[in-house]
């Protein structure tokens, strides 16, 4: 399938959309066999996939404490519990 | 929280990014319904004064409501007030929300109403960045591949393959995350939002594009160029900048 080949470099542009399952069925196919074969771009996956997990662990800065309590009586005066 | 394992959990059909907790329904604040209720019943939940999951959504979403509020802002203060009163406003308004968006996509909207107000009165410039230089050209050094006329053109060169991290490439070191949080505040700003709302939040796509007001092609464009950035740093990071390219 030599007019099939996907160079490491284009299949480096794709894991996003690979990822996503953004690519049609075919060109899914293709980066799957590319990455079947070729470890360092099998490596580069895993690490695109580690630096998306621990960008998920990062610290997120929320709503100070008060703000939520105050936010929360807010709620329970226009909002009063149905029922009960 | 370093190590915290994330989970995004679905919960009355929206996205709910849970800390620390690995399962759904095991969570310190996870009392939710079951998991395949739709987001019809959280609106009517809210309307109908369910206090628990009012917090849920406030302490669930507040954190991607400051990042896309300080695009507005001039500062956190700033960023966390306009989330503060959109929430107020979301407490008054939710009788009248009509569903023809998701709940959180019309938080969202409120939200940037908000803030866009509140930031023209701290006149603030908006950098109105339409297109960035750095949303074109390959995302990985064209040195790293062989040459055009090579028999495996577009191949990795293989000494500039990507090495394996190590053995504790699996979760980073807190070296190693502190990296990947300054490489974070470097991205162009559009890259930074989505990735931040994408990754950082766990927001899904077709939200991030509601938010943003971007096509999904585009989304996913800002997306991979963050990605792609953001593992270069930790690349340098473990294994040293890449060796250039020997040339003959």
């Amino acid at each position: 399938m030599t007019g099939d080949y996907l160079p490491c470099a284009h299949v480096v542009e794709l894991l996003t959309d690979y990822l996503e399952g953004a690519l049609d069925p075919a060109t899914t196919a293709r980066v799957d066999a590319h990455l079947f074969d070729c470890e360092p771009c099998t490596t580069y996956l895993a690490q695109l996939r580690t630096t998306i997990t621990e960008l998920g662990t990062l610290p997120e800065p929320t709503l100070p404490a008060d703000t939520v309590i105050a936010l929360e009586a807010a709620f329970r005066d226009l909002h009063p519990p149905h029922g009960h | 929280m370093p190590g915290a394992v994330l989970d995004r959990t679905i919960w009355a059909g929206v996205v709910v990014t849970e800390r620390g907790s690995r399962y759904p329904g095991v969570g310190m604040d996870v009392q939710s319904g079951p998991v395949e209720a739709g987001e019809e019943n959280l609106v009517d939940r809210l309307r109908a004064g369910d206090g628990a999951a009012f917090t849920r959504i406030v302490r669930g979403w507040s954190p991607a409501m400051i990042k896309v509020a300080r695009q507005y802002v001039a500062s956190h203060a700033s960023a966390e007030e306009a989330v503060q009163e959109t929430w107020l406003a979301v407490i008054k308004g939710i009788d009248r929300f009509q569903g023809r968006s998701s709940l959180r996509t019309w938080v969202f909207h409120i939200l940037a109403n908000i803030a866009r107000r509140q930031g023209t009165t701290e006149s603030r410039t908006l950098t109105t960045s339409p297109v960035d230089d750095a949303d074109s050209g390959p995302t990985v050094d064209p040195n790293r591949f062989r040459p055009v006329g090579d028999r495996w053109a577009g191949g990795w060169r293989a000494e500039a393959a990507p090495r394996s991290w190590g053995p504790e490439s699996a979760a980073l070191n807190a070296e190693a995350r502190v990296v990947l949080t300054a490489a974070l505040a470097e991205l162009p700003q559009r890259q930074r939002m989505v990735v931040e709302l994408r990754d950082v939040h766990g927001l899904p796509a077709d939200e991030v594009c509601g938010i943003l007001a971007l096509s999904p092609a585009n989304q996913r464009v800002l997306l991979h160029r963050a990605r792609a950035k953001l593992r270069e740093q930790l690349e340098t990071y473990y294994t040293g900048p890449n060796e250039p390219a020997v040339r003959p």
